[in-house]
């Protein structure tokens, strides 16, 4: 008998916008037992699974969630680690709906499965109780393999690698392993608790991680190699960009990078418990349509600002943050400024910035992009009243190793290059991926890069592979 | 963790600490600095190195207690250890054989971080003369380590009780007088004494170079905090220096983009019961 086709997604509890405004905790609580199996159960359990297809590190998303109806949830949490090492962080972070749900059956009718946040309950049911799925663990091939950075592209070829015996080290250069998902992600979206529980589950397995380890500085590439029979680089975000407008440099203008980092790596919010300050002014404006600017302006309401406003000189429809970010930011009461460009920024004699000057736009035809091109409205200049103002415009990749390891191929913008099918640089026995290739990208996307490229090294260290 | 081996009041508030971490100890140049943290929840602190020994496994840095990070620093002891001690970063100070007199200025902490520069400038074959500067004589140090690289050590104190009397405003001067002709000056130390510094060999068209110290959080070339305006260009530096031209640096702005965090940093001190003192 066919079964009834449901087309209405559950729900996820959330903590009320009202409360959530004023901590840091987890703003998304996660579905209960029951509210997964209801949730799984709209699967239509199609015969060619489009959403596995549309995964990046191809998780086997209809075995899960048939577990999950069958309530076999350590069955479930199995299936999803057989090809992704970070599903608590996965569930909570990547877009599922440009992915995954994108091609769900269910979502040409009514809403896609909940992929991303079954995932994401397999994983805190994981970790709830309090035992860990291991893999199996293929014997030792005395292979040793770097890997440079410990974020979502260095921890998936770590998780890799090591399930097939290789002996990996993982070198970070800051004080705390997660790279963009320790110091970037804000803790309300997701819990530094649950990246350490990741990290942890990769050393677990037999990966060994340097802390403090400045790859290019503490020791060149080449010196690694002296060591290690191939180096993964995925060192991640490098400097961030700036608007190019006059009083940039004014006091009270963050990057992201660094407004984020305060706040989440160094516990600015937690400031006088931890050295590190953070201000909290008052009026801030955050330059940016992406998830970086809405973490940010939702970072400056709970700091305690009066208003947090993006400003983005496209419209609504063109944000390239996820929509449910958005919402979350919209319900927390961020407010938008769109079709507003930045076109200078104002300060006191003490250097600290006052006012930013703006240009009203207006949408015009479509650019290369295909997004309608934002036309400044003559005459439309306003002011309006900041203390602070956070760029959240993007960062190129992290200059280090392009810098300190010679004969490796780096594009115009500092990006290295790579075989985009493998990783591959063209350096012997170095591979790259993640943001260091791409500049600012997804979670998930760097974790495919990493996928790729780990699947080379293996091939290159069996004998086979790009560098045979 | 990584352990300290000496953490010594040198000269008042200024504090020398040597900590073990050969790996940087290896790699370490002149003109690089460190990141440490005192403790699990300390800033991120960037000192200059200042020394260093490689069969010792040894960085030695000269730190001033400011806020509430150094003071914790300055509460450290031999023995103890330290969560985090990262580097070698930033740009290492150009040394060239070909140099010709190079002067080296430092003063406060510069007075250590200027050392190893001269010391390389010295064994590449320049001549050294190297200028220490303090308020007094008794905030002066290493001046036994600094004649044994340098051709000559010159002293410039504020009250005069050691070498020539007055500021780095005096520097034309004490240049005639010791008939000098530098054909590089490096200046490490506090930022008015770069500053000024730079301001003076402006008008003698003398090439300085200055070893700049911003505020800064990861020094990796990923936040962006250490930003300065350099020739009219942003620079980080981090990764694009420390070390730049002194003639071409934005100092007004340098300046207030270090105090931005001063009411912060004395906050421990505020809450010390010492308050009154503010």
């Amino acid at each position: 008998m066919a079964k009834k086709i449901d087309y209405n997604r559950r729900p996820m509890p959330k903590q009320e916008p009202f409360e959530r405004v004023r901590n840091f905790d987890e703003v998304a609580l996660g579905y209960t037992e029951d509210l997964a199996v209801e949730e799984a159960s709209r699967c239509l359990a199609c015969k060619k699974s489009f959403c596995k297809e549309g995964c990046p590190v191809a998780v086997d998303i209809p075995g899960f969630i048939q577990c999950i109806v069958d309530r076999d949830f350590a069955g479930g949490i199995k299936k999803i680690k057989e090809t992704n090492a970070l599903p608590a962080v996965c569930g909570r972070v990547c877009p599922q709906e440009d992915q995954c749900e994108k091609v769900c059956v269910l979502g040409k009718k009514g809403s896609p499965v909940a992929i991303g946040r079954l995932e994401r309950f397999l994983a805190d049911w994981e970790a709830a109780s309090g035992e860990t799925e291991t893999p199996d663990i293929l014997p030792s091939t005395g292979k040793k393999i770097a890997i440079v950075g410990s974020g979502p592209a260095g921890v998936t070829v770590a998780n890799d690698l090591v399930l097939l015996g290789h002996d990996i080290t993982m070198f970070e250069a800051l004080h705390d392993a997660g790279g963009v998902l320790t110091y970037g992600i804000p803790e309300f979206r997701l819990p530094k608790a649950i990246v350490r529980r990741e990290v942890e589950y990769v050393e677990s397995l037999g990966v060994k991680l340097r802390l403090d380890y400045i790859v290019g500085k503490t020791k060149t590439i080449d010196r690694i190699l002296t060591e290690f029979d191939a180096v993964f680089v995925g060192a991640g975000a490098g400097l961030p960009w700036f608007m190019e407008i006059p009083g940039e440099n004014l006091n009270g203008v963050y990057s992201a990078n660094e407004y984020l980092t305060r706040c989440n790596l160094m516990k600015g919010f937690r400031f006088p418990a931890y050295d590190t300050p953070i201000k909290r002014p008052s009026y801030v404006a955050v330059l940016g349509g992406g998830n970086v600017a809405m973490d940010s302006a939702r970072t400056a309401l709970r700091l305690g600002a009066d208003e947090a406003h993006i400003v983005y000189r496209r419209s609504r429809t063109e944000l390239p943050a996820r929509l449910e970010e958005v919402e979350n930011a919209e319900e927390e009461g961020v407010i938008f400024d769109f079709l507003t460009q930045p076109m200078r920024l104002i300060g006191n004699e003490s250097g600290w910035l006052t006012e930013m000057e703006c240009l009203k736009m207006e949408l015009g035809e479509p650019d290369s992009s295909g997004r309608r091109r934002p036309v400044p409205i003559e005459g439309s200049e306003f002011r309006m009243k900041t203390d602070a103002v956070v760029c959240s415009i993007g960062n190129s990749p992290n200059p280090l190793i392009p810098l300190t390891t010679p004969g490796l191929e780096v594009g115009r913008k500092g990006n290295i290059v790579v075989d985009e099918a493998t990783g591959k640089t063209s350096r012997d026995a170095i591979w790259a991926g993640g943001d260091v290739v791409t500049g600012a990208a997804t979670v998930i996307s760097a974790m495919g890069a990493g996928r790729n490229a780990a699947r080379d090294i293996h091939e290159f260290l069996s004998g086979n592979g790009s560098n045979a | 963790m990584y352990e300290i081996v000496e953490r010594r009041m040198i000269v008042p508030n200024l504090h020398e600490f040597t900590v073990k971490a050969p790996e940087i100890a290896e790699s370490v140049q002149a003109g690089n600095f460190i990141i440490v943290r005192p403790d699990e929840v300390g800033e991120r602190t960037p000192l200059s190195v200042a020394d260093w020994d490689c069969d010792a496994g040894t960085i030695t840095s000269i730190f001033m207690q400011v806020g509430g990070s150094t003071a914790k620093l300055a509460r450290l002891e031999p023995g103890g250890d330290i969560p985090t001690c990262a580097g070698p970063l930033g740009k290492e100070t150009e040394i060239r054989d070909d140099f010709g007199t190079v002067l080296c200025i430092g003063g406060c902490y510069g007075i250590g971080s200027i050392y190893p520069v001269a010391r390389a400038l010295k064994e590449a074959g320049n001549k050294v003369v190297s200028l220490l500067e303090a308020r007094s004589s008794y905030l002066l140090y290493w001046q036994d380590k600094l004649e044994e690289v340098s051709d000559r050590v010159i002293e410039l104190t504020r009250d005069g009780t050691a070498g020539y009397k007055g500021h780095i405003t005096r520097l034309g001067e004490i240049l005639t007088l010791e008939k000098i002709k530098p054909d590089l000056i490096i200046v490490n130390g506090c930022t008015f004494l770069m500053m000024r510094a730079s301001k003076m060999t402006e008008s003698l068209g003398i090439k300085t170079i200055v070893n700049m110290n911003p505020i800064m959080i990861d020094g990796t070339g990923m936040c962006g905090v250490c930003r300065l305006t350099v020739a009219g260009k942003m620079k980080f530096a981090c990764v694009d220096g420390p070390d730049f031209d002194g003639h071409e640096i934005d100092w007004e702005e340098f300046l207030k983009r270090r105090q931005t965090y001063n009411p912060e940093e004395v906050h421990p001190l505020r809450k010390s019961g010492c308050a009154s003192h503010f």
